[in-house]
């Protein structure tokens, strides 16, 4: 056992000359690993991978705006009044006295504003039955993502569909508006406005206490 | 009879695959990365189903916080330098070419302009301890009409987005509608976050 070390090493090194150690060429690498992932760590700590996400809008140019609003029919149209509160009040105009109907009161939740719309949607646009034909024609591969989405806005923009007409008041926040516009897309309204309050409406939301 | 010999191995790990590895990650992270811009104001950006990306360019942001203050953005730094030039120009002031530096690394500015200079030239530490007023909107002094007006001669095609706080209040927001509108831009996005589920 220990003889082969001590024989060999006799026989070989007659001469006395001296040689170097034999020294490993291999690194220790942890310390460069661990500050390998702790950089990673850092950097996947304050990477923000994700973009903003936005909605588009588009305002009606302001000089063709009293022209625009005569040209909808009265009864397609509704008019949501952003109240204080996170409440809604929206009306619809009569379609024989030429009147607004009494306002109703609801809210943001699922079975508030979202029910309203899309009953309404569903009666003047019988179109919308067909959006999820298309949408599984898209999932199965017939049709690519920009037909779907031409056909869509020519179901959402159908002639007799529900145009809804958006009047925030002062009193509401901004979250209101972008929530409310948030329910056109998923009620899948094409034709939507944006437009000032007028003193009328800010009366109705007096008689029903939200002003 | 010779002894079976269990031959003595070594504990030490081959550690270059884990550091190619880790490095390889590390240098994705790098290159992935993009600070966030230094913001003056936190905002709660409210959320919604909308999955349109916004572009990382050519962008003009307005920020509307939860007090009402109006802050202004511009995403590219050559820009932010010629709108200044002709805000400076307009409004008959003079701002040294540190100025204007200084103000081509702010991502987002929200007050007067006659504060600007004095604003710029103070430290990082000293701008976030001021709580600026805001970029005026009121009619008299539409300085943010401006500012949109100067950015949108400075470059064509800027996109703008409106990044409003939650409990922004209304009559803010129209306000910067009406601006916009005035100064013809009827097209615009509103920032917003991803719907959480539930919500």
């Amino acid at each position: 056992m220990a003889e082969i070390e001590a024989g060999g090493g006799g026989g070989k090194h007659k001469g006395g000359k001296k040689r170097g150690k034999k020294m490993s060429t291999r690194v220790d690498f942890t310390p460069m690993v661990d500050l390998g992932f702790l950089l990673i760590t850092f950097f996947m700590l304050t990477t923000s991978m994700n973009k903003p996400q936005t909605m588009e809008i588009n305002m009606p140019v302001k000089d063709e705006k009293v022209e625009d609003v005569s040209k909808v029919k009265a009864s397609q149209a509704v008019t949501v009044l952003l109240a204080k509160d996170d409440k809604i009040v929206y009306y619809f105009i009569d379609p024989v006295s030429g009147e607004p109907q009494t306002p109703q009161i609801t809210n943001f939740s699922a079975g508030g504003i979202r029910a309203t719309l899309l009953k309404e949607n569903k009666q003047r646009n019988p179109r919308l039955d067909s959006i999820p034909i298309y949408k599984d024609m898209l999932n199965k591969g017939s049709i690519n993502e920009d037909q779907y989405k031409s056909y869509l806005s020519g179901i959402r923009g159908y002639k007799e569909a529900l145009i809804v007409v958006i009047k925030a008041s002062d009193k509401s926040r901004y979250n209101n508006l972008v929530d409310i516009l948030d329910e056109m897309m998923i009620c899948n309204i094409g034709r939507y406005a944006v437009v000032d309050i007028t003193a009328p409406e800010v009366e109705m939301l007096k008689t029903v206490n939200l002003e | 009879m010779p002894k079976v010999k269990v031959p003595r191995k070594s504990t030490s790990v081959d550690m270059t695959a884990m550091t190619d590895v880790a490095f390889l990650l590390l240098t994705f992270f790098m290159l992935a990365t993009k600070f966030k811009p230094d913001e003056p104001v936190v905002v709660d950006t409210p959320s919604s189903i909308s999955e349109i990306k916004l572009p990382e360019s050519g962008i003009m942001q307005i920020t509307i916080d939860k007090q009402g203050r109006v802050f202004f953005g511009i995403t590219e730094q050559t820009t932010r330098e010629t709108v200044l030039q002709r805000m400076a120009e307009k409004y008959n002031m003079k701002f040294s070419a540190e100025e204007i530096k200084e103000f081509s690394l702010q991502s987002t500015i929200g007050l007067p302009l006659s504060q600007l200079s004095s604003y710029l030239k103070m430290d990082a530490e000293a701008r976030k301890a001021i709580q600026t007023a805001g970029v005026p909107t009121d009619s008299l002094n539409n300085e943010l009409g401006d500012w949109i007006w100067q950015a949108r001669l400075a470059n064509n095609d800027i996109r703008v987005a409106i990044k409003g706080d939650r409990d922004a209040n209304m009559p803010t927001v129209k306000r910067v509608i009406a601006i916009l509108q005035e100064k013809k831009v009827n097209r615009f996005n509103f920032i917003t976050s991803m719907e959480k589920a539930g919500e």
